[in-house]
């Protein structure tokens, strides 16, 4: 456990010296914020509820493709640097590593998100908006961002090229997002694979959360794919060790 | 202590190191010596833990790498090659994260004494990304040593620094020695001689010889030469050594030079000395010459080929 706080702090002492964190967050709240701003326009015009809603939503997608930039460096650059090694050859289980640095990962995702929270208490200052779908709403963003971090670690794991690690990040997030959608386009898959795919699919949790309706199905989903994701890391990493 | 019993790795069909059987006890500085891709690297990779091996076992303090492994690791103290550093963080601030993974208690003093240690403190506050390489290489020995492991294990650790870095490193590992079990690798043979209690020549993943560097040499030798040198040379000089008892050959190098191969067991140097000062030459210098390192290793190294050439007809 002291492992994994040394090495979660030591990552986020290193994040906050790169200039990547800073340009990720300002580009990240440059454009939540004018979409807010946007949506704050269309419930006025149209004298609409005051909702976070359709922001949070956007938020999402945006960490989709903004989150592997977070997680692209956490295990690439250990490797490519070569303190992977020096790590691995400490006394440190490699869960630990990999726990640590998925808390790093996601106390800067927390980081970014903070400041979001400006959004509904624009609401509440100037309209009245329900608190309800807002807490739910960000639970969401909270648990969706453990499941993207979780993506782009495993992706860091796999490569020591961070590129090569955003991309599949990337790509791995767009999968769990557009689950659903794949089989549909087939009309010889099973209804049964897509029953799966679509607990699989992200986007379907989201919407329970953004709707305010609270299911503890979501939120398991949320939990056990990200301990799924992780396991899969840690076993990545172990993998070098194993004989032959 | 590091026990290495049958270390055979492989990667797929690429043999790296195959049934290396070796001991360090404590106190000994052991030298592992070869030419790049002898498979220097990969051993000290399974002996720290990091890959596992294809066949054989390894224990370090008693611990099996293998089945033991974090125990074995809490003794080991190891510098990869390649140094691994994160450059972002100050000297301090690295070696304190290390001291925190490896489990040290009183943190603040275990840096700085590895950082005293290793005569870095005046850049302790230092972004490592602006250490100049030396600085770098001795930061990455204070890491290893922060533990106060029994054992250690330095990949290459002079590598890159400069003649006077060199001999302060090498002076380093020496006065660790003393009370500690280290595994060094170098392909650099001078070094081997002159920091190491014994060496392992390693060739083609093969331990190829195994002794002191005295030792070493004395073993390849088969007959003992001497060098002097004459102040004032003359044809016959050649011809009286020859004649001297004991005496197999002389060779001339020139400028008063001679070299003598004696046979072995027979001491010459009086009977050589006597001689010249007989003949009036003037004799300046009388010393033996060892095989040096690098003679040894190339002998070693070359009979390789030539047995492999033979298999293949």
């Amino acid at each position: 456990m002291r492992n994994m706080f040394a090495i979660a702090k030591r990552e986020l002492q290193s994040f906050l010296v790169s200039p990547i964190a800073y340009l990720v967050t300002a580009a990240f709240l440059l454009i939540s914020g004018l979409y807010f701003w946007f949506t704050l326009n269309w419930m006025v015009t149209y004298r609409d509820i005051p909702t976070v809603r359709y922001t949070v939503e956007f938020m999402v997608v945006v960490f989709v493709f903004a989150a592997p930039l977070i997680t692209m460096r956490l295990l690439a650059q250990e490797r490519r640097m070569g303190t992977l090694e020096l790590v691995l050859t400490s006394p440190v289980k490699e869960w630990e590593l990999v726990m640590g640095k998925f808390f790093a990962g996601f106390a800067l995702y927390l980081l970014m998100v903070l400041p979001t929270l400006l959004y509904p208490l624009t609401l509440e200052i100037f309209g009245n908006p329900d608190w309800g779908p807002i807490w739910s709403s960000y639970l969401g963003l909270l648990l969706f961002g453990a499941v993207l971090t979780a993506v782009g670690l495993l992706a860091s794991a796999l490569t020591e090229n961070q590129i090569v690690a955003a991309v599949l990040g990337v790509a791995g997030n767009l999968l769990l997002w557009f689950f659903a959608g794949i089989p549909t386009y087939d009309p010889s898959s099973s209804p049964r694979l897509i029953q799966i795919l679509k607990i699989l699919d992200l986007r379907q949790h989201l919407d329970t959360f953004l709707s305010g309706a609270l299911d503890t199905r979501d939120i398991i989903y949320c939990l056990s794919m990200t301990a799924f994701l992780l396991f899969v890391t840690t076993r990545i990493l172990e993998a070098r060790r194993w004989r032959a | 202590m590091i026990e290495a019993e049958g270390l055979t790795k492989r990667y797929g069909p690429v043999t790296a190191i195959e049934n290396l059987t070796f001991r360090v006890e404590k106190g000994e500085i052991v030298g592992f010596l070869g030419p790049n891709g002898a498979g220097k690297t990969t051993t000290m990779r399974v002996l720290t833990g990091y890959l596992p091996s294809t066949e054989g076992t390894a224990r370090i303090a008693g611990y099996d790498i293998f089945t033991q492994s974090i125990e074995a690791r809490r003794h080991i103290g190891y510098m990869p090659e390649t140094v691994p550093l994160y450059p972002e963080m100050t000297v301090r601030g690295y070696l304190h994260f290390m001291a925190e993974i490896r489990g040290v208690k009183d943190r603040r003093r275990a840096v700085n004494e590895a950082m005293e240690l290793c005569h870095i403190e005046d850049r302790a506050n230092d972004i490592i990304a602006t250490l100049s390489k030396g600085y770098r290489q001795r930061v990455g020995l204070a890491q290893a040593l922060l533990h106060r492991p029994d054992v250690l294990i330095l990949d290459e650790p002079t590598i890159g620094l400069d003649p006077r870095q060199i001999i302060e490193v090498r002076e380093l590992i020496r006065e660790l020695g003393q009370t500690r079990t280290i595994l060094i690798s170098t392909h650099i043979l001078p070094e081997a001689s002159q920091v190491c209690t014994r060496v392992l020549i390693i060739h083609k993943g093969r331990i190829v010889a195994e002794d002191t560097p005295a030792g070493l040499s004395q073993r390849l030798q088969g007959a003992e030469r001497l060098a002097i040198q004459v102040a004032r040379p003359a044809p016959e000089v050649a011809d009286a050594l020859t004649a001297v008892p004991g005496v197999r050959a002389v060779e001339s190098a020139g400028d008063g030079r001679y070299e003598i191969t004696s046979t072995p067991g027979m001491d010459i140097r009086t009977a050589i000395a006597e001689t010249v000062v007989r003949g009036g030459w003037g004799l300046l210098e009388l010393r033996p010459v060892g095989m040096s390192l690098e003679e040894i290793f190339l002998q070693l190294t070359r009979e390789e080929p030539a047995s492999q050439e033979e298999s293949h007809a």
